[in-house]
C-alpha cells in the first residue's frame, strides 16, 4: 500500500505541475495587453504601468513563471485586483459555503439514488425500473442552469415553501443543493443499479438464499454492501464536476461560495483572482481524486495494490 | 441464401431500438429547423417591441415575447442553429484532434505514449466546463472562442479512446498478417487499424454533441457563451430567470429545448451502443 501510495504520488507531482503551468499560462494567452484589458480602453497609462507591475507584467515570462511557482510554495496566490487582499484569504473565506452545498449535494444524490437503483435492480425489467431508468435519464439531460430556475419557480414561487436565493438557514440549503445533487443523483442511480445486478448474480447471494434468507434480506444485507463500493468510488471522482457545477448554481442560487466568487472575479476582470479560484478547484479535484483511489482499497479488501 | 452485410444488420439493430428511432427523429428535426430556421422563424429574432415586452403566448406570438419584445419561437428556432454548430463543431473539432493524437499515441508507442497520458491527466484534473470557463474568460465569449474552448478538453476523451482501441486492435491476428506481409506502417494504421477501432468513438460523439451543447448553453448562461442579440437557448434562460415571478415561459421553454435535445442525443447514443454490441437484447 504504501508503495502504491508513493508511485501515485510520484504520478501526481508533473500533473500538479501541468495544471499549474496552465493556469499560469491562461493570464497570458490574453490576447493584447492584458492590462488595458483589466482597465479599459480609458485607463491612464500611469494606472496601467503600476497594474503592469503589481502584476508582474514587465518582467520576462520566464521570471513571471519563476515567482509564480515561488509564491505558491508559500501559499501566495497574488494579490486580488479590486479588493487588494490575498487571493488566498478570499479564496478561503468562501470554502465553507462550498464544502457544505457539494456535501449536502452529495447526500441528496445518495438518497434518491440508492433506493431507485436498489428497487430497480432488484425489480429489473418492471414498472419501477423503466420509471427509474426514465428519471435518470432525466436527470442526465436536465440541465442545472435551467433545472435550478425550474425548481425556483416550482417550490419558492408556487409553494412558497423555500427561499428563492440567499444563504444562512437550512432552508436556502435545499434547492441549491438539489440543484447540484440531481445530475449525480442520476448517475450514481444507474451506476448502482448495473452494479447491484451484477453483486445479485453472484454465488454467495444464491448461498444466502439457499441458507434460507429471503432474496429481499439477501440483497440489502450482503449485496449492497458491496456494490456500493464503486458507486463510492463514482462519487469521490464526481467531486470535480460538483465543484465545478457550483460556479453555476452558486450564481442562480446567489450562493457565497467559491463558484460564485469565480464568476464574480471574470464579470470585474480580477485575473490574479479568476486564476487563484481555477487553480484551487483544479487541484481540489486531483486530490480528491488521489485520496478517493486511495480509499477505494480500504472499502474493499479484496484489492491489494502492488 | 445470402447473408445481410455488417453495415445493414446494424442499421437494422438500430432501428429496432424505439428509443434510439425517437432520439434519431429529434436530432432529424434540430438540423431541420436548425438549416430552416430563416423560413420557420414567423419573425426577425432581433426585432424588438418594447411596448409588447413580457407578453404570454397570443396568435401572433405563439410562445409570447422576451423582456424586449421579441419573438420567442423566432429566438428558439434560431438558437437551434447555435445549438447544433456549437454540437457539431465542437465533435468535429474534438475528433480531428483526438483521432490523430489518439493514433499516434497508440500506434507509436513509448515517449508519444507517455506524453500524450500526461497532458491528458494534466487536462482531465479541469473538471466539467471549467477549462472552458477559465478559456473564454481570457480569450473573451464568442461562438469561435466556445468551440476552441469546449474543443480543448473534448478531445481528450477521443484520443484516450482511440488510443485504447488501437492497443487492443493492432494486436489482432489480420493486423499482425498485414504487418507480416510487409504493410507499411501509415496503410496499417489507417487501412487495417482504424476501421476496425472507430465503432465506440462514433458512439461517444453523438453523447459528446449533447454534452457540447449543454457546455454552450452553460456558458452563454454565464455570460460566457454566444453574445446577445444571437439567440442562444442558455443566455435565453438567463435572461427569463429574472421574470421568473411575470414570465416562467421566458426560461421554462428554451430549457425544454436543451432537455430534449440533449435527450435525443442520449437516446441514439445508446441504442448505437445497444446496436453495436451483438450480445445486447435489443428492446
Amino acid at each position: 500500500m504504501t508503495g502504491y501510495l508513493l508511485s501515485r504520488l510520484r504520478q501526481m507531482v508533473p500533473v500538479l505541475f501541468g495544471v499549474v503551468t496552465v493556469v499560469f499560462l491562461l493570464i497570458h494567452l490574453i490576447p493584447g495587453d492584458p492590462v488595458e484589458i483589466m482597465l479599459g480602453e480609458s485607463a491612464l497609462a500611469a494606472q496601467k504601468e503600476e497594474l503592469r507591475r503589481e502584476l508582474r507584467l514587465d518582467r520576462p515570462v520566464v521570471v513571471q513563471y519563476g515567482e509564480f511557482l515561488l509564491g505558491l510554495a508559500k501559499g501566495d496566490l497574488g494579490t486580488s485586483f479590486r479588493s487588494r487582499e490575498p487571493v488566498l484569504r478570499e479564496i478561503l473565506r468562501r470554502v465553507p459555503a462550498t464544502l457544505l452545498l457539494s456535501a449536502a449535494s452529495m447526500v441528496v444524490a445518495l438518497l434518491i439514488a440508492v433506493p431507485l437503483g436498489v428497487l430497480s435492480a432488484m425489480r429489473q425489467h418492471s414498472v419501477v425500473d423503466h420509471l427509474s431508468g426514465f428519471l435518470a435519464m432525466l436527470g442526465l439531460s436536465m440541465p442545472n442552469f435551467w433545472l435550478g430556475p425550474l425548481l425556483i419557480l416550482i417550490f419558492s414561487i408556487g409553494l412558497g415553501l423555500f427561499p428563492v436565493s440567499g444563504y444562512g438557514t437550512a432552508g436556502h440549503l435545499v434547492l441549491p443543493a438539489l440543484t447540484m445533487g440531481a445530475g449525480m443523483a442520476a448517475i450514481l442511480m444507474r451506476m448502482l443499479r448495473s452494479s447491484l445486478l451484477e453483486e445479485i448474480r453472484q454465488d454467495y447471494v444464491r448461498a444466502a438464499c439457499a441458507r434460507g434468507l429471503s432474496r429481499r434480506d439477501a440483497v440489502l444485507r450482503h449485496a449492497l454492501a458491496n456494490s456500493l463500493i464503486p458507486v463510492l468510488t463514482v462519487m469521490g471522482l464526481q467531486f470535480g464536476a460538483l465543484l465545478s457545477g457550483s460556479i453555476i448554481t452558486e450564481t442562480i442560487f446567489s450562493w457565497p461560495g467559491i463558484g460564485r466568487l469565480t464568476i464574480q472575479a471574470i464579470e470585474a476582470r480580477d485575473y490574479p483572482l479568476v486564476q487563484g479560484c481555477i487553480l484551487f478547484i483544479a487541484l481540489c479535484t486531483v486530490i480528491v481524486n488521489l485520496l478517493t483511489d486511495l480509499l477505494y482499497s480500504r472499502l474493499d479488501p479484496r484489492i491489494r495494490y502492488e | 441464401m445470402s447473408e445481410r452485410p455488417p453495415w445493414r444488420r446494424f442499421v437494422l439493430r438500430v432501428a429496432r431500438h424505439r428509443a434510439a428511432v425517437a432520439g434519431s427523429a429529434v436530432v432529424v428535426l434540430l438540423l431541420l429547423v436548425a438549416a430552416l430556421a430563416p423560413l420557420l422563424a414567423p419573425f426577425d429574432p432581433a426585432a424588438q417591441s418594447l411596448d409588447a415586452g413580457l407578453s404570454g403566448p397570443s396568435w401572433a406570438h405563439w410562445l409570447g415575447q422576451d423582456r424586449l419584445g421579441r419573438d420567442l419561437l423566432s429566438r428558439l428556432l434560431y438558437g437551434a442553429r447555435i445549438s447544433a454548430v456549437v454540437g457539431l463543431g465542437t465533435v468535429s473539432l474534438s475528433l480531428a484532434i483526438g483521432l490523430l493524437a489518439g493514433s499516434l499515441s497508440g500506434f507509436l508507442g513509448g515517449r508519444v505514449d507517455h506524453l500524450f497520458m500526461r497532458l491528458a491527466d494534466i487536462l482531465l484534473a479541469f473538471p466539467g466546463i471549467l477549462l472552458a470557463i477559465a478559456i473564454t474568460s481570457v480569450l473573451g465569449p464568442s461562438l469561435r472562442n466556445v468551440l476552441i474552448a469546449l474543443s480543448a478538453l473534448g478531445w481528450v476523451g477521443y484520443a484516450r479512446l482511440i488510443r485504447g482501441q488501437i492497443l487492443k486492435v493492432k494486436e489482432l491476428e489480420f493486423v499482425q498478417s498485414a504487418r507480416a506481409v510487409g504493410s507499411p506502417p501509415v496503410r496499417l494504421l489507417l487501412v487495417h487499424i482504424l476501421p476496425n477501432a472507430v465503432s465506440p468513438v462514433i458512439v461517444e460523439a453523438t453523447f459528446g454533441i449533447a454534452r457540447a451543447i449543454v457546455a454552450e448553453a452553460g456558458l452563454s448562461f454565464l455570460g460566457l457563451g454566444v453574445q446577445p442579440p444571437a439567440p442562444s437557448w442558455g443566455a435565453m434562460i438567463n435572461e427569463g430567470r429574472h421574470f421568473l415571478f411575470v414570465a416562467p415561459h421566458l426560461t421554462t421553454v428554451p430549457g425544454l429545448a436543451i432537455m430534449i435535445t440533449v435527450m435525443a442525443f442520449n437516446f441514439l447514443g445508446d441504442g448505437l451502443r445497444d446496436a453495436m454490441d451483438v450480445r445486447e437484447e435489443i428492446r
